[in-house]
């Protein structure tokens, strides 16, 4: 990954992030990496835990970026969302893998493209 | 809106089942299931449908999409719900309102770029919206014609999306000129064409007259399939209803451009003797066509040089010869195709070809003669009414400047025979002579005492089985409805007899 698209990845978690806060939603964790894998961003709302995996793009040249988000990505995405319950004993919880998806084609106007629920 | 519905309909042999495709757009991660059990072809229609979409400039949808189409339970196949799944999707995702589909038949298979591709079956599949009350459809351009024989649906068709969705959105009609008349192209073949042959002639006749299966026995050359290929101008046009259903058969196997839309000419079809059992009498795995014989129906089915077909494929054809209908059972369910037909077999009387008249020219030995004409079944002959032999057009014939009677003429004298045996059997469950049961021949239908007389002589003889003789009889309704006799007498018969034996005469 160039430093370029590092920058890109981290300008869209940040937005991501204060868009949750501006819905009420509390960003517990940011970039939780294991040995299997990285969950971007980890918040609650209203008692529930969401696991939220961002991808950003500069252009819509190579489709939509969701499209990148096969089934297997999402069933791992599942699995470590698993795993941070489990590390962190919040055995129960209610939880909930979303998507978003940042479009930096206007780069002033970024536009933030929210899924909940993906699973 | 994110839920659409659009109607089409499925082909299940040549009837038409009017599917619901349903297709919604929820949030979630961008992924595309079709349901429904679709084949490989309609599965596929996903990238299709998604090309074609991009390629006009209309939004394909980056969410959750579920195309379902109802009913579930059945098999649905090809190519043809390509452009109602695109216009699904554009409802679905607001781009062109719901009312402007609802009511309508939607059918078509995509290019990549956008053209609507005819599909087969587009004749049956509006006959059913037909019968279902839908009288309104979008068919692919290249159907038109077909589409416009359903009568009472309003069709409008369309070579690529983007004329679709303007027409969607303002009303505007593509400009196609005007719609050219499906002619009945002016039939070549006439049966003046062939020299002599009276013999052949009188059988093609006859068999024309009372639906009499036909073998023609003659050495290479002599005209046996000239003779055959023009019977059909010798029957009866079909009827309205007849050439409708003839013209579905043909939308569902897909060999339209063979004969004219509608055409009232009776089908003509000669499959090779190499044919399969399948290709004659029909099958597939997913979509069941059609075979041979049911592209015959309403008309001839002719199979020339007879003997040389793999054991098993005549033999084949002895159920819809039967029943007039072939029932093609899958797992996916039974179909039926309409196969009424005037099977006309053709033969060399050997192997070599040359065994006819004092038979000098022929090589092969006797056996091989003895067993070339067993290779047709016994079953299957038992069907043949008339044995007819196709000698040689002597120089006489070839010199005479003399044409033969037209097709017209003696299409005449067929139609007028018919008429009269239909008169006779109005009230029976069938109208030609040839489907007369054995049972009533010898109650109601009887022959003249000097007719049955001469048969019975010759049963005594030994020169005529049981089966044969019911033959005979039937043959000489047929003859004498062409002589205008109102009861068989020995004429008849003993014509019937002359045309039966063709074989053993050999």
């Amino acid at each position: 990954m160039g430093r370029k698209e590092q920058v890109l990845g981290a300008t869209g978690e940040a937005l991501v992030s204060s868009y949750l806060e501006s819905i009420g939603a509390k960003v517990i964790e940011r970039n939780w990496r294991i040995k299997r894998g990285e969950i971007d961003l980890i918040a609650r709302h209203n008692g529930t835990l969401l696991f939220i995996e961002v991808k950003s793009r500069s252009s819509d040249k190579f489709g939509h970026p969701l499209e990148a988000i096969g089934k297997d990505k999402a069933l791992r995405l599942q699995r470590l969302a698993l795993a941070w319950i489990a590390t962190h004993d919040h055995w129960g919880a209610n939880y909930r893998i979303d998507c978003a998806a940042v479009d930096f084609s206007d780069r002033l106007n970024p536009v933030i493209d929210y899924r909940a629920g993906v699973l | 809106m994110s839920l659409a519905r659009i109607k089409s309909v499925a082909l299940f042999g040549i009837r038409g089942v009017i599917v619901d495709i349903e297709v919604d757009i929820s949030d979630g991660l961008p992924g595309y299931s079709l349901l429904g059990l679709p084949d490989t072809a309609l599965q596929e229609s996903r990238e299709r449908v998604r090309s074609a979409l991009l390629n006009t400039g209309a939004p394909w949808p980056n969410k959750r999409t579920t195309v379902s189409l109802s009913p579930a339970w059945l098999h649905k196949s090809g190519s043809g719900f390509d452009l109602p799944i695109a216009l699904g999707l554009l409802v679905a995702q607001g781009v062109i309102p719901q009312g402007r589909l609802d009511g309508q038949i939607v059918m078509g298979e995509l290019a990549l770029d956008g053209a609507i591709r005819s599909v087969r079956g587009v004749l049956p599949a509006l006959l059913a919206a037909q019968e279902e009350g839908i009288l309104s459809a979008v068919v692919p351009f290249a159907n038109r014609l077909e589409a416009l024989s359903v009568g009472r649906v309003n069709s409008i068709a369309f070579a690529d999306l983007s004329q679709l969705l303007t027409y969607i959105h303002d009303g505007l009609l593509p400009d196609y000129g005007e719609a050219p008349q499906s002619q009945e192209g002016a039939n070549l073949l006439d049966l003046s064409e062939v020299a002599g042959q009276r013999g052949a002639r009188d059988a093609l006749e006859v068999s024309a007259i009372g639906g009499h299966h036909l073998l023609l026995i003659g050495p290479p050359g002599t005209g046996k399939t000239m003779l055959a290929e023009r019977i059909p101008t010798i029957l009866p046009p079909l009827t309205q209803s007849a050439a409708l259903e003839v013209a579905a058969v043909h939308s569902v196997a897909d060999r339209g451009v063979e004969r004219p839309l509608l055409s009232r000419l009776p089908p003509f079809v000669a499959p090779h003797h190499t044919t399969t059992a399948t290709a004659m009498i029909g099958g597939g795995a997913h979509a069941i066509k059609p075979g041979a014989c049911s592209l015959a129906h309403g008309g001839v089915l002719f199979i020339d040089e007879a003997p040389e077909c793999s054991p098993g494929v005549l033999d084949a054809l002895r159920q819809p010869l039967e029943s007039a209908i072939v029932s093609i059972s899958r797992v996916t369910g039974t179909v039926h195709f309409p196969a009424n037909f005037l099977l006309v077999l053709a033969a060399n009387p050997c192997p070599c070809g040359r065994f006819t008249g004092k038979g000098r020219g022929c090589t092969c030995s006797s056996v091989q003669i003895r067993r070339y004409l067993q290779r047709l079944s016994g079953p299957l002959l038992d069907r043949i009414d008339i044995r007819s032999f196709v000698e040689a057009p002597s120089r006489l014939d070839l010199a005479s400047n003399e044409p033969g009677e037209s097709s017209e003429v003696v299409r005449t004298r067929v139609i007028s025979a018919r008429r009269i045996a239909e008169e006779r059997f109005k009230n029976e469950a069938w109208s030609l002579n040839s489907k007369i049961p054995a049972s009533q021949l010898r109650e109601r239908y009887r022959v003249r005492k000097d007719g049955s007389a001469f048969l019975h002589a010759e049963l005594d003889h030994e020169r005529l089985s049981a089966r044969g003789y019911h033959k005979v009889l039937r043959l000489a309704w047929s003859i004498a409805d062409r002589n205008g006799t109102t009861t068989p007498g020995l004429t008849e018969v003993e014509a019937a007899y002359q045309l039966r034996r063709g074989i053993d005469a050999a």
